[in-house]
């Protein structure tokens, strides 16, 4: 984060780092990623995986919250059926900004095998997605890079969310 | 994908032919003296327009307006306190009827009886509902997934599918992938119908690749920005050795191998 090396010794004691806002507040924002506890099929189980003790996604800041009110990632873990795609957008509008979206395993980015009427064809048509995480279901393993991978999106955000241009269709 | 045809004669006429298959067929024994089961047929009577065994289970044709009494009689008569499974079949292209099953369980004989009855499209069934709380989420799902109307259900409201849902998707006639209504739910339900054009069609097929779509996807070996707009064709960017940082092979006649 800081910028320069700071000598404690010959700078009067004084304890000084050197950043910009952006970085401060993409360090903090990036480091406490707190996703909604969100699953919807078996790719839950890998989710709930990686937050148990052996892949320990507390490590990277990273603590499943059980309301959306307290959330900034939205992990789509699992197939979405058009019945209760309402309820996931209505789960997405109620996080507070920023947030991001993980849509995580085939069934979430394509529909995956569940080529049929009942369900939603990609989670993207119906919330803006920033990693679409390949896999059936994913390791935990993956889920943490793809979890790396927003850390790295976000510190190249900027810390004012109106000048971050969502990649993705952002809808009212 | 597999272009899609229409299945409204599914049943009527194959649309695919296999000179060699043979449609397998349970054979149907007859109801030996004797037995439960000729007990069982005994006791319905005239009830039973058809008794025959499958499987080591009792099959009974009985007709759709008498289905309540013989299930009762079944109940309280025959020991059939279980009911498991309820639902029907689409047999309207083939025979212009559904046929509904009933499937009852003899805990204390470990035997089993399947009620079969045969409606029309436009008809409706009596609820066994007062027999059998278990018949209660199976008829509704009946109703969900047929469109069969049942009589004197206490809760007759679609169970699978959201209330608002249009058609009933076990038909043979409704398409796999759903129709129009079914593409455009989550859209039409979430943001209104003006969204369509900017949200688009479903995309149905899951190894589509849209080479001009910069964002989604990458183009291996024509490397270009994210986001880039490339309608106008790639640039062509060569892959390029540096002549003076990387020993041309090539070109270079020395001899490596000293001892030669």
């Amino acid at each position: 984060m800081a910028q320069h090396q700071v000598n404690y010794a010959s700078s009067a004691g004084l304890p000084i780092a050197l950043t910009s806002v952006d970085k401060l507040v993409n360090w903090g924002r990036s480091n406490s990623l707190w996703p909604l506890t969100y699953g919807l099929a078996c790719c839950a189980i890998e989710m709930m995986a990686s937050g148990a003790s052996r892949y320990d996604f507390d490590r990277m800041g990273t603590i499943f919250r059980a309301s959306p009110r307290q959330a900034d990632v939205m992990i789509l873990a699992g197939t979405l059926s058009k019945k209760h795609s309402e309820f996931a957008r209505r789960l997405y509008d109620q996080m507070t900004e920023p947030k991001w979206v993980i849509s995580m395993g085939s069934c979430a980015n394509t529909g995956g095998m569940f080529n049929t009427y009942a369900t939603v064809q990609g989670v993207d048509r119906i919330v803006p997605v920033d990693i679409y995480l390949p896999g059936c279901a994913p390791r935990p393993e993956t889920l943490q890079y793809a979890l790396m991978m927003l850390q790295k999106k976000i510190r190249r955000e900027s810390a004012d969310m109106k000048k971050n241009k969502k990649q993705n269709l952002r809808l009212v | 994908m597999r272009k899609y045809t229409p299945k409204d004669n599914v049943q009527a006429k194959a649309y695919y032919t296999d000179r060699f298959w043979v449609a397998p067929r349970v054979p149907r024994e007859e109801v030996e003296e004797g037995t439960h089961f000729a007990e069982v047929v005994a006791a319905l009577g005239s009830l039973a327009k058809e008794a025959h065994i499958e499987i080591g289970q009792l099959v009974i044709h009985i007709n759709a307006g008498e289905n309540f009494q013989v299930i009762k009689m079944l109940k309280e008569q025959c020991g059939y306190a279980q009911c498991s499974e309820q639902s029907a079949v689409d047999y309207l292209a083939k025979e212009g009827e559904f046929e509904l099953f009933y499937q009852l369980l003899n805990v204390h004989e470990a035997k089993r009886v399947r009620v079969v009855c045969r409606i029309k499209k436009d008809e409706a069934i009596e609820s066994i509902v007062p027999l059998f709380k278990s018949a209660n989420f199976a008829e509704r799902e009946m109703f969900d997934m047929f469109g069969i109307r049942v009589n004197n259900h206490p809760f007759l409201k679609r169970i699978i599918m959201p209330d608002d849902w249009e058609g009933h998707p076990l038909l043979k006639t409704y398409p796999l992938q759903g129709d129009e209504f079914a593409s455009w739910y989550e859209v039409d339900k979430i943001f209104g119908k003006e969204y369509r054009d900017i949200i688009g069609p479903e995309n149905r097929d899951p190894a589509r690749i849209d080479r001009y779509d910069t964002k989604r996807f990458s183009r291996i070996g024509y490397e270009v920005p994210f986001g880039a707009d490339i309608s106008g064709g790639e640039t062509e960017q060569p892959i390029e050795y540096s002549e003076t940082f990387m020993v041309n092979y090539n070109k270079s006649s020395k001899q490596l191998d000293e001892r030669k």
